[in-house]
């Protein structure tokens, strides 16, 4: 690890500041992909800006429709909120399954999106759910978030604040997980709501997406059934020791009609 | 006393209260006043020559105390690291070594080899340093893919080729005669996958030079203190023996890989005479995939004939095996002297002929790892006969019964050199099945299939030559050492004994068992019984531990040396009792004679404090032996694996694994347990998660935990484990060894399963879910 400034601002303003001044700044929230990053020394930056001491990144608070996690939420906090068990309890079971315990008492809900991880959990949730990322600037919307590998649409120096999940009529989330990394190879989030169904796919593909074809298909018939005869475009899925991306296609497929299955017996 | 805790007690680990509890000893808890760090400058490339190498950069850190490289090592007249084990060619032609030079000096062959250090006042001064380093590579072509290295361009200037051996064993002409006139040839080709072994601590050393007394001391992760030294001494010549002393403390974990001489503790240990401070090193994880030994890595076709009877008429095994860039301390004993001797396994196969080819390749060096040989030869010897029941329409536990070598017929010679002493292959195979409910499986598998998954149950009925080895035997096969062990048995002034070994403990409970088996030998408390290892300053000699030899030979040797101790009581005893030592009975801690008793504390007593002592004999209580072994010993079992299978995405679940082993005489069948729950695991990991990966330009694709898959507690069932018991009849406390078991069985068994699970003939380990998928789906796939 090289040496830098650590330094812990109290506001969101601040931390915005500190971010100006900086030559190479990073925001440390969770720390679970920057350290072990900054510790095998491929990011060295010159300041990191510790966000744990912002109040109003915490907290999570339910309204009518929908919930709102603040960004600094530990994966462990979201999993064992009563709140978000009620509103969307498949979200907290996709909390309680991010990494091991280590991980989950300290990756944060803003990081991991921040971080735009191919195979990390939440993004399928937040496409699937279809939420809305409220940064320090503004708002912006779930598909419009995620733009390619380990790319979103945060600007230089931009914080999430805050992510407002709309509460589904029902939703369930099936991973494959990689056996080494425990990652997802893939991992998919089936949400059932008034106007439709969405499927959020994550680790397939070089970046987080909506499966429409999988949507479709739903939309006519919410059945695992349904699903059978879809094809799932792989061209651009991912390649690795574990799995092919032909296999990815497969897999999308099965986790979806497992979630499906799971929809109707959670 | 001797009740709770003497030979068969199952004893709690005495060392585990400070392993558990954070208060072990490792390495890297050592420090000297003033030591400094060493880092080492390692290949980016698979194969290319060195040019220049500027450390002025580095130099100019404040805190780096030097940049050294192959050059200086070799200005300094440091010798290769060795090959201890010369292997001979079929044409009769000593096998061919590549130089080894401990850094790297002209060119470098695998991807993390070192080829210079930098020492820094800190660690971290020492990687800045490291980073700074300019080093010239003129890339060169790498051959790192083992299937065409042989014919390949050789990778080592001035060698012919890629081949450093073309070793054969057994029968050549009578079993291809055998083979011809057999009714049924089952014939498979497969690969033995490689694995990184990943002990839980990393290699790791403290060098350090007295420039007054000329004496070095290397405190280090090794399994062998006593061989390190000796190979220091006599090859690398980095000093005198008597002046060099080895000490390997705490050391958690090696499964074979800290048997081995490396260059990064011989290069800290001459750097700090170098420098003249003590060197600290300690790999970092990602060093260790790069530079720890590997293991296996071989392809292989074999056939195996029957008779129209089911009886096995013989085995043809055509093996390539993968050496890596250069011939480790071992590495060319693995794949022929304990692996082609093995390839009769349980049966009376009455032809056998072996054929191994060892090639270098631009991949980390490969050497012995759990099992080391014997898991590669139980694989090929277990899926032959489990293919072939099923080829046949047999039972392949009946056809395994069908041709066992019987209990009579021990001693039993085999077409490859081994004379098997003692066995019971019948009766493990038997309660193997009655702990899986063989006869239950018809039944669970269609509840399988019910629920919309497969299911399929593998045997594999394994066995291994442990003990290693008779000293004789070894040297005319080509090993360069001896491979007994020493022991001694000290029996202080007041009685407690402290006990010495050759072998070495890194998590196979010794501290325990043998004070078991001294408590047990002498009668004394086993509390009042110390036991002493892993330092060559106070150790005499030791060979250490691999093999599953430690307790076969070192407590052998204890056991010598304790009847040593009992004889010379014996004459104090008469002494005392004023009688004649043929008088004198010695039984639980206590020579009799008539109505008289000494308690073997008492002549202890008189031993240091000979006040009334026979004349001819000298005061003390103290006897060492070493004990060579007379053969290997035998250790065989049963394991049975069983296997679901998920149709849609091929995840595969271990349900259940049985393991019936013979392991002669228990001292202690709790760490005995231990042993075999851990090689089970390392079994697994082989057969279905673990594949060390290297692409065509020789980069390791899965050089970390992110990507390289070890067994971990949720990917296992709890096994079903028993033991039965043929006592080996030529060591005095009738053991054959526990340590490596489980990986040698387990491979095969799982396997197995799978593939009767998937109804495929064969399929690649590691069988991952993706493998397995697709072995369902009948379609070929990517290379995954």
């Amino acid at each position: 690890m090289q040496p830098f400034n650590y330094l812990k601002p109290s506001t969101l303003t601040e931390a915005a500041a500190l971010h100006r001044q900086a030559d190479e700044p990073v925001y440390l929230s969770g720390g679970q992909t920057l350290i072990p990053a900054m510790q095998q020394r491929l990011s060295a930056p010159s300041d990191l800006i510790d966000l744990s001491g912002i109040a109003e990144l915490s907290g999570i608070q339910a309204a009518d429709g929908a919930i709102r996690i603040g960004a600094f939420t530990r994966h462990a906090q979201v999993a064992e909120s009563a709140a978000v068990r009620s509103a969307i309890p498949a979200l907290a079971r996709l909390a309680g399954r991010i990494g091991d315990a280590q991980v989950r008492n300290l990756g944060t809900l803003g990081g991991s999106l921040a971080n735009n991880d191919p195979a990390a959990d939440y993004p399928a949730a937040v496409l699937a759910l279809g939420a809305t990322v409220h940064t320090d600037q503004r708002a912006i919307a779930a598909e419009d978030f995620f733009q390619a590998f380990f790319e979103t649409a945060l600007d230089h120096g931009e914080v999430i604040r805050a992510l407002e999940f709309p509460r589904p009529r029902r939703a369930a989330y099936r991973k494959f997980p990689n056996p080494a990394s425990r990652y997802a190879v893939v991992g998919v989030m089936v949400a059932e709501f008034d106007d439709g169904v969405r499927v959020g796919v994550t680790g397939a593909g070089p970046c987080a997406f909506r499966a429409h074809g999988l949507e479709e298909a739903l939309n006519a018939s919410l059945s695992p059934d349904a699903l059978d005869r879809v094809e799932i475009p792989h061209e651009d899925f991912n390649r690795d020791l574990y799995a092919s991306a032909e296999y990815r296609a497969q897999l999308v497929k099965v986790m979806a009609m497992r979630a499906v299955r799971d929809l109707f017996d959670p | 006393m001797t009740e709770a805790t003497g030979i068969g007690a199952a004893v709690k680990r005495r060392e585990d209260l400070r392993f558990i509890t954070g208060a072990g000893t490792y390495t890297d808890d050592l420090n000297q006043p003033g030591q400094a760090y060493a880092v080492f400058l390692r290949s980016p490339y698979a194969r290319a020559k060195v040019g220049a190498v500027d450390g002025s950069e580095a130099l100019a850190v404040d805190g780096v105390l030097a940049v050294y490289t192959g050059q200086d090592t070799s200005a300094d007249g440091l010798g290769d690291l060795p090959c201890g084990w010369l292997v001979k060619s079929k044409d009769g032609s000593d096998m061919v070594s590549a130089p080894h030079p401990p850094l790297a000096v002209t060119q470098v062959n695998y991807v993390g080899e070192p080829y210079g250090l930098v020492v820094g006042e800190t660690l971290a001064v020492a990687r800045r340093g490291a980073e700074l380093v300019n080093t010239e590579f003129i890339e060169l072509p790498p051959v790192a893919v083992l299937g065409g290295a042989a014919r390949a361009d050789p990778i080592h200037e001035g060698l012919a080729g890629n081949l450093a051996f073309d070793w054969e064993l057994g029968d050549q002409a009578a079993t291809d005669a055998a083979l011809a006139g057999a009714a049924h040839v089952t014939a498979l080709e497969f690969a033995n996958n490689r694995l990184i072994p990943n002990a839980l601590e990393p290699r790791a050393a403290l060098a350090q030079y007295d420039a007054v007394s000329g004496e070095y001391v290397l405190r280090t992760t090794s399994q062998n203190p006593h061989l390190e030294r000796l190979v220091l001494s006599a090859f690398v010549q980095i000093g005198p023996e008597h002046k060099l002393r080895v000490i390997a403390p705490d050391v958690g974990g090696g499964f074979g890989s800290k048997i081995f001489i490396y260059a990064e503790e011989t290069a800290a240990l001459w750097a700090a005479a170098k420098v003249g401070r003590p060197i600290k090193w300690t790999a970092e994880r990602s060093e260790s995939f790069l530079s720890d030994v590997h293991a296996r890595d071989h392809l292989t076709r074999a056939e195996l004939g029957l008779d129209a009877d089911g009886k096995f008429v013989g085995l043809r095994v055509r093996t390539t095996a993968n050496l890596g860039a250069y011939l480790s301390t071992f590495a060319s004993a693995v794949p022929t002297f304990l692996y082609g001797t093995l390839l009769s396994g349980q049966y009376r196969t009455p032809n056998i002929h072996v054929q191994v080819q060892g090639v270098y390749t631009n991949t980390a060096p490969v050497d012995a790892y759990r099992g080391a040989g014997r898991p590669e030869a139980a694989y090929v010897v277990e899926r032959l006969v489990e293919t072939a029941a099923r080829e046949l329409g047999l039972d392949p536990a009946q056809l395994r019964r069908r041709n066992f070598i019987q209990p009579q017929d021990f001693p039993y010679q085999t077409p490859v050199a081994l004379v098997y002493d003692t066995g019971n292959y019948q009766a493990g195979l038997d309660r193997a099945l009655e702990l899986a409910d063989y006869p239950g499986f018809p039944a669970r598998r269609a509840a399988s299939e019910r629920a919309g998954k497969r299911r399929g149950i593998g045997l594999s009925c394994y066995i291994e030559a442990c003990g290693l080895a008779p000293s004789q035997l070894a040297i005319s096969l080509g090993a360069g050492v001896g491979l007994y062990e020493s022991g001694e048995v000290r029996v202080n002034p007041t009685g407690s004994v402290t006990v010495f070994t050759g072998a070495h403990s890194h998590g196979q409970g010794h501290e325990t068992t043998f004070a078991q088996v001294v408590s047990d030998q002498l009668g004394v408390p086993f509390d009042s019984v110390e036991v002493v290892h892993g330092d060559t300053g106070r150790v005499e000699f030791g060979l250490g531990t691999y093999g599953s030899r430690s307790l076969a030979v070192g407590g052998s040797a204890l056991v010598k040396a304790s009847e040593k101790v009992i004889a010379k009581g014996r004459r104090i005893a008469a002494h005392l009792m004023q009688t004649t030592p043929d008088n004198v009975a010695f039984q639980d801690g206590a020579y009799r004679s008539g109505n008289q008793q000494k308690t073997i504390q008492e002549v202890a007593f008189a031993a240091y404090v000979p006040a009334d002592y026979p004349e001819d004999l000298e005061p003390g209580l103290s006897e060492k032996a070493f004990y060579d072994p007379k053969n290997f010993t035998y250790p065989a079992g049963t394991h049975i694996a069983e296997v679901e299978v998920d149709t849609q995405t091929g995840a595969i679940e271990l349900v259940n694994f049985v393991a019936v082993d013979d392991f002669g005489r228990i001292i202690n069948p709790m760490i005995v347990d231990g042993q075999v729950h851990g090689g089970i695991a390392q079994g697994v990991g082989q057969a279905l998660l673990e594949h060390g990966v290297y692409d065509e330009q020789g980069q390791l694709q899965n050089g970390s935990y992110m990507d390289y898959c070890l067994p971990r507690a949720d990917d296992l069932p709890s096994f079903l484990t028993d033991l039965t018991a043929t006592p080996c009849d030529h060591n005095p406390l009738g053991v054959k060894g526990c340590g490596e078991a489980g990986a040698i069985g387990a491979p095969a068994a799982v396997v197995n399963a799978v593939t009767d699970a998937l109804g495929v003939r064969d399929i690649a380990m590691p069988v991952t879910s993706e493998r397995a998928w697709r072995a369902l789906q009948g379609v070929a796939g990517e290379g995954v």
